[in-house]
């Protein structure tokens, strides 16, 4: 008992290798590798080509923006299920101001306002209307498609720029564009959440608000920012969306994205009620679910029977989490 | 003597390297009250948890009626006739009374339905037996309940499921005096009746009154077990402690120094005009009744509650209202009375409570380190005693009286003028409460610090204080300083005015820790 010692002594052992990835990290990699395994097995020829590969990782760029950053949300004990509207939005956004004045670079900066500024509305009406950050996310998420069309008028309007192009078409060092912004939204938001002390208030926060506040937090601020901050990721999603297909669309980001986003976050071990999720985590969800994706396309599993598999994932993800809550 | 109920053989139990229990051989008879008393963190919890089959023992077996069995889980154990009354009673709000006592047992019509007729009668003739008939009634529901009835009601649906052992954990914690009276009624019943009994408590006064039998753990393992008769409470409290605790409360000379904290008609939702100082090395008590509004004062004072009047002022700079960082900065901590809902963060590591109010002194350049956190709490942790595997264990791996100590570490860790401490002792053991009045003198005496010490223990707050303020609905009701302080006159003043009924002293408990 007297030992406090906060290193084990010494010794690369098995034990420690686990402890150190953690043992959620680990299950997730196990049904990755097994994913893997069967589409392999089923379609290995097309599966592994890098072409298949890249795409792949093009498809899960934008998601895993998403699905990061609604880790955060969670963790503070919230969710925005808006996200996907708020990325239908910027690609209008972005897109109006990229046909008005030809500049990819305004058109970037009015998709992270627009989206910085759409989560600033989430934030405020969650924070200080006091109404569940369900409710009112789903309220914001026709408001904001509503908009989406309302300035669009409906209709597509395309991109002609190439370099805003390149962001969603581009490649460095072989990877696609959007793969690099995704790494540094990673490395960023993982440096965020898991070392700044901010980013760790956030835990104690979504853990217990009583304790945080008579810690001295000032969560209303905490929380506003957070619906902010995925507001703005939503807008990076958008400008990649709008660069890849070259337009922006009211109806784009409808598909699901937002149910995509937070299945990944829960099998990345976020807890329902907050305080718990890791950036890897969430980064492991993005991949099985792009996989899955992937994989059910190539295996010619018809549309409507994919929608069921993603809503079951949904379940299953949260069912596992509190699942594991409880045995704790 | 007839033969045990239940036997424990060298049951042990460890938790990674932590050994919760070893090696314990006790025996529990029916139509006896065996008292299981230590420390904190002594095992008796873990011991429950074996005998209700929670978990499996490491080593060891335990036996019923003279048979060999394994619990791989509770209703294992409450099949074989064994049932823990915890002491957060665990009853379904939503449900009457009647489904409540008879949860898992409801008598049936046609196999599918639910025989209400049946169910209201022997729910009836059950109150009636308990003399709970004029309280309770079957079809009430239990959201309304309060803490003395939820626990008649687990105790009845143990006896109604043919409990031939029961278990009672710190029953009393939140009793009235008048609430234990009546339950110990039904346990001298219960023993007269053949039930075995087993009685955890930190009140030795009660097990002195109560038990036939106390059963002594330290550190996991059975020093003593011994008949009741003779035994008095500093002989227990010896043999749990290991060492005689002369005296908890040695007389001192209050050298206290200028004014501190000043509050001025202090005014929230829940507390009106209260006006106080505290001085610098004063220990300032506050006592009243439960719901006199102490704890309301202490968030007032903090900042958890808004100010609707009234200023609160540290060394002369007023406090903005409602802010509870402007009062960490300025140098004031508050260590909650509940700290499970309040005061820690379950979910995390006990480094990571520790660290929670200090983000200055564990951060560079606004990033965690963890060799500077790890620095500055294992320094604290060690002149705290904490007993803990590692700084990294999850908080809720630890014993009530060592979650304590993580709450007060964080507060130490901090550059502190004044602490407020919510009944610092509640449910901890005789051991670790009195390292906590240790910890307090020192604060005060070497620090400097003013402390205010909420309590609802008499023997405290009047051994601690250098001077003790009483609250009643709300509001200041007398000022005692420590040599004119008695029980009667704290009693006096705390007893709210206009009050019809007979006073109500039970919501102090005697201490009961000498």
């Amino acid at each position: 008992m007297s030992d406090r010692s906060a290193t084990a002594p010494g010794g690369f052992t098995l034990h420690r290798v686990v402890e150190r990835i953690g043992i959620h990290n680990i299950s997730l990699l196990t049904a990755l590798i097994g994913l893997l395994l069967i589409f392999g097995i089923l379609r290995g020829d097309v599966f592994f080509s890098t072409r298949n590969l890249l795409n792949i990782g093009m498809g899960v760029a934008i998601l895993g923006v998403l699905a990061i950053s609604q880790t955060g949300v969670i963790v503070s004990g919230g969710l925005d299920i808006s996200v996907g509207a708020m990325v239908g939005l910027t690609t209008v956004a972005t897109a109006m101001t990229i046909q008005a004045t030809e500049m990819a670079g305004l058109g970037i900066v009015a998709g992270l306002l627009v989206g910085g500024l759409a989560g600033l509305v989430n934030g405020i009406i969650i924070t200080y209307g006091r109404i569940n950050a369900v409710i009112v996310t789903l309220g914001t998420m026709a408001i904001f498609r509503g908009v989406a069309f309302i300035l669009s008028d409906g209709q597509s309007i395309s991109i002609f720029n190439d370099s805003f192009r390149w962001i969603g078409t581009g490649r460095i060092l072989g990877l696609p564009a959007p793969v690099w912004i995704l790494l540094a939204v990673v490395v960023g938001f993982y440096i965020f959440l898991h070392k700044s002390i901010v980013g760790r208030n956030y835990y104690a926060i979504g853990g217990n608000p009583i304790v945080a506040r008579l810690s001295g937090l000032n969560i209303p601020r905490y929380r506003v920012a957070i619906y902010a901050v995925s507001g703005v990721m939503a807008g990076i999603g958008g400008i990649l969306l709008a660069a890849r297909t070259g337009s922006g669309q009211p109806i784009s980001g409808s598909d699901g994205l937002e149910l995509e986003a937070i299945t990944a976050a829960f099998l990345g071990g976020c807890a329902m009620q907050g305080g718990r999720g890791t950036v890897v985590g969430a980064l492991l969800g993005v991949a099985i679910i792009g996989v899955l994706n992937n994989g059910m396309i190539l295996t010619a599993v018809p549309t409507f029977y994919q929608m069921l598999a993603k809503g079951t994932l949904l379940i299953v993800a949260v069912f596992l989490a509190e699942f594991r809550l409880n045995k704790a | 003597m007839a033969e045990p109920f239940l036997r424990m053989k060298g049951l042990t139990r460890h938790f990674g390297p932590v050994q919760a229990l070893n090696d314990v051989t006790l025996d529990v008879h029916p139509g006896q009250v065996l008292a299981l008393v230590g420390e904190n963190g002594a095992g008796k919890s873990t011991m429950m948890r074996l005998i209700e089959g929670v978990f499996e023992p490491t080593r060891g077996t335990i036996e019923v009626a003279g048979r060999s069995v394994t619990f791989d889980q509770p209703r294992d154990a409450h099949a074989a006739g064994i049932r823990v009354i915890h002491q957060e009673p665990e009853i379904v709000p939503d449900l009457t009374v009647a489904e409540n006592i008879f949860a898992g047992n409801l008598p049936r019509v046609a196999r599918h339905f639910l025989s209400w007729p049946t169910l209201q009668a022997k729910t009836a003739e059950l109150l009636a037996a308990f003399g709970m008939a004029h309280e309770l009634r079957p079809r009430q529901m239990c959201s309304g309940l309060g803490p003395a009835q939820r626990q008649m009601i687990e105790i009845m649906r143990a006896v109604q499921a043919g409990g031939k052992l029961i278990a009672f954990d710190e029953p009393t914690s939140s009793l009235t005096d008048e609430e234990t009276r009546r339950l110990f009624a039904i346990i001298n019943r219960l023993r007269d009746d053949g039930v075995a009994i087993i009685y955890i408590s930190h009140r030795l006064a009660e097990i002195t009154e109560l038990a036939d039998r106390v059963a002594v753990l330290r550190d996991g393992a059975l020093v003593d077990d011994l008949p009741a008769e003779g035994l008095t409470e500093e002989r227990i409290t010896h043999l749990m402690v290991g060492r005689p605790l002369s005296d908890m409360f040695p007389d001192r000379d209050p050298s206290t120094g200028d004014v501190v904290l000043k509050v001025e008609g202090l005014t929230t939702e829940h507390v009106s005009d209260v006006s106080l100082e505290l001085r610098r090395g004063e220990v300032l008590g506050i006592g009243g009744l439960i719901g006199a509004g102490r704890s309301e004062l202490a968030k007032g004072i903090f900042g958890f509650h808004r100010r609707l009047s009234g200023r609160v002022l540290l060394d002369g700079n007023e406090l903005p209202s409602g802010d509870t960082a402007a009062a960490i900065a300025a140098g004031i901590g508050f260590a909650p009375e509940d700290r499970k809902e309040e005061a820690l963060l379950l979910m995390q590591t006990i480094l990571e409570n520790a660290v929670l109010c200090v983000p200055e002194k564990v951060s560079t350049g606004g990033f965690f380190s963890r060799s500077r956190a790890l620095k500055l709490i294992s320094d604290i942790s060690r002149q705290m005693r904490l007993k803990a595997s590692s700084l990294d264990a999850p908080i809720t791996s630890l014993s009530g009286g060592n979650q304590q100590k993580v709450v007060l570490t964080r507060w130490l860790a901090c550059d502190l003028k004044v602490l407020i401490l919510d009944e610092p002792t509640r449910g901890i053991d005789v051991g670790a409460r009195s390292e906590i009045y240790d910890l307090i003198r020192n604060l005060t005496d070497s620090a400097g610090l003013g402390v205010i010490v909420i309590s609802s223990e008499m023997t405290e707050l009047l051994g601690l204080s250098d001077r003790v303020l009483v609250m009643a609905d709300g509001q200041i009701r007398g000022t005692f300083d420590r040599a004119e302080a008695t029980e009667e006159k704290v009693m006096r003043a705390a007893i709210p005015q206009g009050a019809h009924a007979a006073p109500d002293n039970n919501a102090f408990s005697k201490g009961t820790d000498r």
